[in-house]
């Protein structure tokens, strides 16, 4: 019969990705002076089932590197092997590789990375190490024969699953002497003969150089559903009865490792950047969604007995007004809920960071402590997948230029280990997402000279602490002082900057030298709905992100100033702001043409505030966005698309376009 | 009985080698497009206007919660437009451009019949030199004494939705702004 094995092989792919998640968190957590068996044993079922599965689909490569992971940790899970730090390494790096390596088979191209055959020679070399003395009662250093006597009772579902004891048999063979002999007294009377069901036992006798764990191997597959039992026959050494012992307790011992691999699922999302294209959600949230679906039907049901009435009466009109009150009510609901399912916990992105400061902090020779708060924090996966980079660069950033080295940490007075901390909350309709360190903070002296060397301040102004903090984010700037591989290239936090505003998201930063910087992201929830607040410019209606508006405000006419020919700035307090004529940069036509005559709305473009001249502003309410790509094109200066209350179209201003299609650029008048 | 049956099945077989065309009039003159591309068929309502669009882009509408870009087929072809009244009519019709499906609607003014036009009665259109570029028609039809022109409507507005031709626009439009900066500068 032919199977189709593609339909599953998306789901091993899944499996497999998450099994190298929980290997890798497990990894990480792992105390290696004493490490705890049952994390051992996640990350050997890890692999385990990753070589299974891809032997299952041929992709023999996956397979066979598995194989040597399995064999190193296998040892270390028996106690035969103690596991060091550089064992913790090599593992570390083979999560990586397998990665790569799914997805390379994912994407049906050919793997070979140098890595695969580096790795490869490491793992052979550590298996081949002697295993370290004080081990030695339990596995002397020449391989010695040992007499198993295994007893083998099949369980009656045996065959119906498809395993073969024969087969069993024949790979224990390959270890050594075997003889074999049949138990057949449990075979029932020829009327109660089920002719599926096995009712064999056998009693196997094995001479062998092999560790208990390779003959267990040959029944891996049953070991649940058979009894087996293990004793060594040989009088030189009682360790092996002992392990024999440890043994017994396999079935309980594999329940519960199941039962912690099965509690760990419900949490665990397939990989997130790889697959955009599936979601999975927890069953709460689908009953959630299924009774809210209840609701709206019975709903719907008495409205349309209302409708089927021949005339309407007073008592009637009432019921329907309840029903369309409760159908509102409904609906709203039913929104919220399925929002929800787009919602995941922030540990999603949190999780890939524990690994990403170890390997930094190891590179740099720093030490970080992680602190991870608020992981239950939710939001819309497109969020997350898009924060994910930003926060990354952030994060590096913290540890290349912030967190100090140990000594001097030490000189300062502080503890040697810095603290990086990824916060997330919920605060109105938004997310904030804090990354706090308690290293040296923004050095304001050396990043004001940075940007007078420059050219992006003029060498006689002045600026205040927190414009001199906002320098970081302009383009092309980098206070590194070697170009190092993790910053220092100066493509970096404008980019961050940028990516968190098309999320129409503003990201703040507050610092202080020797105590430590704290960087403030400010989300919205979700991708699909936006604050706004409707303006009028002539007959036309746009949306501006409520969140990019400082403050609206009538300029008069004795604090506008020209500059230049083109450019009109407004005083405002102490500072002067650029003002942008919308309806000159969308060609339309408008009431106020003159900046006294309209409405100066002050909003945030880049980390810049700059003034927009609307007509009038109308509702804040919030906005369904809508993608005007889908059947037309980019616009510069529109962000997307909403369809108001009366049915009309609205487009949704993108501040940053709008200032780059008017041409306003404070850094480039700086410059000038 | 067994007999009519067979000519049905013959008319049917004959019917493959042809496709049916929506047409409609523009300026006395008809065009036509294939039937199966066309979604509906809607008077004119006032659109939102896209800032920067060119001329013939009249703006989007809500097309039960689709955002869908309308585009004046006489401007696009260099006719001189006409006001829009209760009579203009607008054809919604699903493009393929690059692989992916785009809802548009264009202005015409007004529908007109549905013919089924056999290949065989499909003429080339006449060669105008290069400079006029005509890959947008697909073909002449000869019908019931009239002459109807054949729209390849895919060809026609992926102009307007080529992601191409929007960085074009962009390119030109960055030109612009910089070359501003300097003289300000």
């Amino acid at each position: 019969m032919e199977i189709d094995l593609s339909q599953f092989s998306q789901v091993f792919f899944e499996e497999s990705l998450e099994g190298l998640e929980s290997m890798e968190s497990e990894l990480l957590k792992l105390d290696i002076a004493s490490p705890d068996p049952e994390a051992i044993n996640t990350i050997f079922r890890a692999a385990h089932s990753i070589k299974g599965g891809s032997g299952t689909f041929g992709f023999t490569q996956i397979a066979n590197y598995t194989h040597l992971l399995e064999t190193l940790l296998d040892e270390i899970r028996d106690g035969r092997r103690e596991m060091t730090s550089h064992h913790q390494d090599i593992l570390l790096l083979s999560v990586d590789l397998l990665r790569n390596m799914l997805d390379a088979v994912m994407h049906e191209k050919s793997f070979d990375d140098p890595m695969l055959g580096e790795l490869e020679q490491k793992f052979a070399a550590e298996l081949t190490q002697p295993i370290p003395q004080e081990q030695t009662p339990s596995e002397p250093e020449a391989p010695e024969l040992t007499t198993w006597q295994i007893t083998f009772k099949a369980g009656a579902d045996i065959l119906r699953y498809g395993n073969d004891p024969l087969l069993m048999f024949n790979e224990l063979r390959q270890c050594g002497e075997l003889g074999v002999e049949l138990t057949s007294q449990e075979i029932p009377d020829f009327t109660q003969y089920d002719p599926e069901a096995c009712y064999l036992a056998w009693s196997l006798t094995l001479t062998t150089d092999q560790p208990l764990a390779r003959l267990k191997e040959a029944f891996e597959w049953v070991e649940d559903e058979c009894d087996i039992d293990y004793q060594a026959q040989t009088q030189e050494s009682a360790a092996p009865a002992i392990e024999a012992e440890e043994i017994t307790p396999t079935p309980s011992q594999s329940d519960s490792q199941e039962r912690t691999v099965s509690q760990a699922k419900p949490s665990v999302v397939s990989n997130k950047t790889q697959d955009a294209g599936s979601i999975r959600v927890s069953i709460e949230k689908i009953d959630l969604l299924i009774n809210m679906v209840g609701e709206l039907v019975i709903t719907q049901a008495m409205l349309g007995q209302i409708g089927q009435q021949e005339e309407m009466t007073p008592e009637s009109f009432i019921t329907m007004k309840q029903g369309l009150e409760q159908l509102a009510s409904h609906t709203r609901d039913l929104q919220e809920s399925v929002m929800q399912i787009r919602m995941l916990p922030i540990s999603f992105a949190f999780n890939r960071f524990p690994r990403l400061v170890r390997d930094i902090g190891q590179q740099l020779g720093k030490q970080v402590e992680l602190i991870l708060k608020g992981e239950e924090t939710e939001l819309d996966k497109t969020v997350m997948e898009k924060i994910v980079d930003p926060m990354v660069h952030l994060v590096r950033n913290s540890l290349d230029h912030g967190l100090e080295t140990p000594e001097v940490r030490r000189q300062k007075g502080k503890p040697e280990t810095g603290s990086l901390t990824l916060n997330a909350f919920h605060q109105g309709g938004n997310i904030i997402i804090e990354i706090i360190d308690d290293g040296a903070g923004l050095n304001t002296q050396k990043i004001l000279d940075k940007a007078r060397a420059k050219g992006l301040v003029g060498s006689d102004e002045e600026l205040s602490e927190e414009a001199i903090h906002q320098l970081i984010f302009k383009p092309g700037f980098s206070t590194a002082e070697t170009v190092s591989d993790l910053s220092g290239r100066g493509v970096g936090m404008d980019v961050v900057l940028r990516n968190i505003h098309e999320l129409n998201g503003t990201i703040e930063l507050k610092s202080t030298q020797d105590k430590g910087s704290r960087f403030t992201i400010r989300l919205p929830l979700t991708l699909a709905i936006l604050d706004g607040q409707l303006v009028r410019i002539g007959r036309h209606t746009y949306v501006v992100p409520l969140v990019a508006i400082h403050e609206s405000l009538e300029v008069p006419a004795d604090h506008i100033n020209r500059l230049g020919e083109e450019h009109e700035v407004i005083r405002l307090r102490d500072e002067y702001l650029p003002v942008l004529k919308v309806y000159e940069a969308f060609h339309h036509e408008a009431d106020a043409r003159q900046i006294k005559d309209g409405l100066v709305m002050v909003v945030d473009a880049n980390n810049d505030k700059v003034g927009l001249l609307v007509d009038e502003l109308l509702s804040q309410q919030q906005v369904v966005i809508k993608s005007l790509e889908d059947n037309y094109n980019k616009v510069a200066g529109i962000s997307g698309a909403t369809i108001l209350g009366d049915g009309t179209v609205a487009l949704i201003i993108d501040i940053a376009g709008l200032v780059s299609l008017a041409g306003i650029n404070s850094t480039q008048e700086h410059a000038a | 009985m067994t007999q009519a049956d067979e000519t049905d099945i013959t008319l049917t077989a004959k019917d493959d080698a042809s496709e049916q065309y929506l047409t409609f009039i523009m300026a006395e003159e008809e065009y036509g497009v294939d039937i199966l591309s066309v979604q509906e068929i809607r008077g004119w309502e006032p659109t939102t206007v896209i800032p920067n669009s060119p001329g013939h882009v009249k703006g989007v509408i809500n097309l039960r919660g689709t955002i869908v870009p309308i585009i004046d087929l006489r401007q696009r072809f260099g006719i001189a437009s006409l006001e829009y009244g209760p009579t203009t009519v607008v054809i919604v019709i699903k493009v393929c451009v690059a692989g992916e499906h785009k809802v548009i609607g264009i202005v015409v003014d007004a529908v007109s019949d549905v013919f089924s036009v056999h290949h065989k009665d499909l003429r080339e259109a006449p060669d105008f030199g290069e400079e006029t570029d005509l890959t947008f028609i697909k073909g002449l039809a000869n019908l019931a004494d009239k002459m109807v022109i054949l729209l390849d409507i895919d060809t026609l507005l992926s102009s307007e939705v080529l992601p191409e031709a929007a960085q074009l626009s962009n390119i030109i439009n960055t030109i612009d702004a910089e070359s501003t900066q300097a003289v300000s500068a």
